[in-house]
């Protein structure tokens, strides 16, 4: 049996994205276990696996683990992404709360109503440029050092970069007024494991396509 | 000057309510300073104390912090309520964050319109009966001990007993298909730091009302 960690969720982004970000940022190879149907969901619920009924899950050192924070912060904290002490633990923690927040305004906006879908993904990414990116762009001028905490790769980073290709993706010019961290994403993106993270045939999944919400939404409704 | 941790939010509950009972049941003490207007949350905005423009905002230990999981964390890990090793800590991430899930549910109903009430209330009552509390029901069964992780007191116990509390308020029969549940509320209501926190004149916040509703409305929107 193989010791790698299994990755339950369906063949998309959603909550499992962060997860598949950070498990190779890591350099941790991983399996994953795709739900195709709402039957996949069901099985799964009925033999136990799912402590809240839920996916994202992970199973991994023996553990069958359930909601995306817990399962980040476990990954960051065995692969030594998390900072050395409690007080860069918290900055990093901040950081990463932030982000999530804005991924979470650019990723739900694809879920609204037709009619609400364009202004509320205008108002996300209106929080890109002018509450979450000039925070770490002054983070990056204020220390002046490659990397948002600690002067080490940490999980900080690793979401910022996938936070900052997730916006581009919607306005590919949305770093136009910050340079540092054009500069960041420049230097993130060749860090090796990650740089094979974002290569082709790589676990990174594409952005959730309008057409295929309807069958995702088929496996949880 | 104090060194106590510095609370601002306004008078209530909402987000903030977390961290006041983690602070409690470390038995530090906290202050405390309320917003009533938008005017002091623009202020406070403006001279930079907001990294993200929002509340919750603790200044602790020289930072001011925000977001409510990263203060949690932060709270936790220096008060050791946070587990004895990585697979500890993940346990209570996973317990704290579904029960998370469970909470946000209450702190979204007060605002919800007149006529949705009922079947939030409703949906309130389904998910703490069948899907939360019976998980924490099976883990104080299977392992017979007063705490959830690590037979030692942590941040989970805290924040289900900050659920069961608030769930109870809206539906008082709750617990009465779980008796474990029930040994553990009463269990740990008497606990020193918690049973003062539960006393009339401590920090803790009242249920939310109308005069709340309005302050918060007044201040953020």
């Amino acid at each position: 049996m193989s010791g790698k960690p299994i990755l339950h969720y369906c063949n998309a982004r959603g909550r499992m994205e962060s997860i598949r970000w950070l498990l190779a940022a890591a350099g941790v190879e991983f399996e994953e276990c795709f739900l195709e149907t709402k039957d996949d969901l069901v099985n799964l619920k009925t033999n136990g696996s799912l402590l809240f009924q839920q996916v994202p899950m992970v199973e991994i050192d023996g553990m069958k683990m359930v909601q995306t924070k817990a399962i980040l912060n476990y990954i960051a904290g065995k692969y030594n992404l998390y900072g050395k002490d409690l007080k860069e633990r918290a900055l990093i923690d901040m950081y990463v709360e932030g982000m999530v927040d804005l991924n979470e305004a650019i990723m739900t906006s694809a879920y609204q109503p037709a009619n609400k879908r364009e202004e509320e993904l205008a108002k996300a990414l209106d929080k890109a440029t002018n509450r979450y990116f000039p925070v770490f762009e002054k983070v990056l001028k204020d220390h002046g050092r490659d990397f948002l905490v600690g002067d080490k790769l940490s999980r900080a980073d690793v979401q910022l970069l996938e936070t900052i290709l997730i916006a581009e993706e919607q306005k590919p010019d949305i770093l136009a007024k910050f340079p540092l961290l054009q500069g960041f994403k420049a230097r993130t993106s060749n860090i090796p494991n990650i740089k094979k993270f974002l290569q082709p045939g790589s676990p990174r999944k594409p952005p959730t396509l309008e057409k295929d919400i309807p069958k995702l939404m088929a496996i949880f409704h | 000057m104090s060194e106590k941790p510095r609370l601002v939010y306004v008078n209530g509950r909402g987000r903030m309510e977390p961290i006041r009972w983690l602070l409690a049941a470390a038995g530090v003490e906290f202050e405390e300073k309320f917003l009533e207007t938008r005017e002091q949350l623009l202020k406070l905005i403006e001279d930079g104390s907001l990294l993200f423009q929002q509340l919750p905002l603790v200044e602790i230990d020289g930072m001011k912090m925000v977001q409510t999981r990263a203060i949690l964390s932060y709270i936790a890990g220096k008060y050791n309520l946070y587990g004895k090793d990585l697979k500890e800590r993940a346990l209570i991430d996973m317990y704290v964050e579904g029960i998370t899930d469970l909470m946000h549910m209450l702190l979204m109903f007060p605002f919800s319109p007149p006529e949705a009430k009922e079947k939030n209330l409703a949906s309130i009552a389904d998910r703490a009966t069948k899907r939360y509390f019976p998980v924490f029901e099976k883990v104080l069964k299977q392992h017979g001990q007063d705490f959830l992780v690590g037979n030692r007191f942590s941040w989970a116990d805290v924040q289900l007993l900050e659920a069961i509390l608030a769930v109870e308020e809206k539906i008082p029969a709750v617990l009465s298909g779980f008796p474990q549940l029930q040994a553990f509320k009463t269990k740990i209501s008497n606990m020193p730091t918690i049973k003062k926190f539960l006393q009339p004149g401590s920090p803790r916040k009242p249920p939310p009302d109308e005069h709340y509703v309005a302050t918060v409305m007044e201040v953020f929107k």
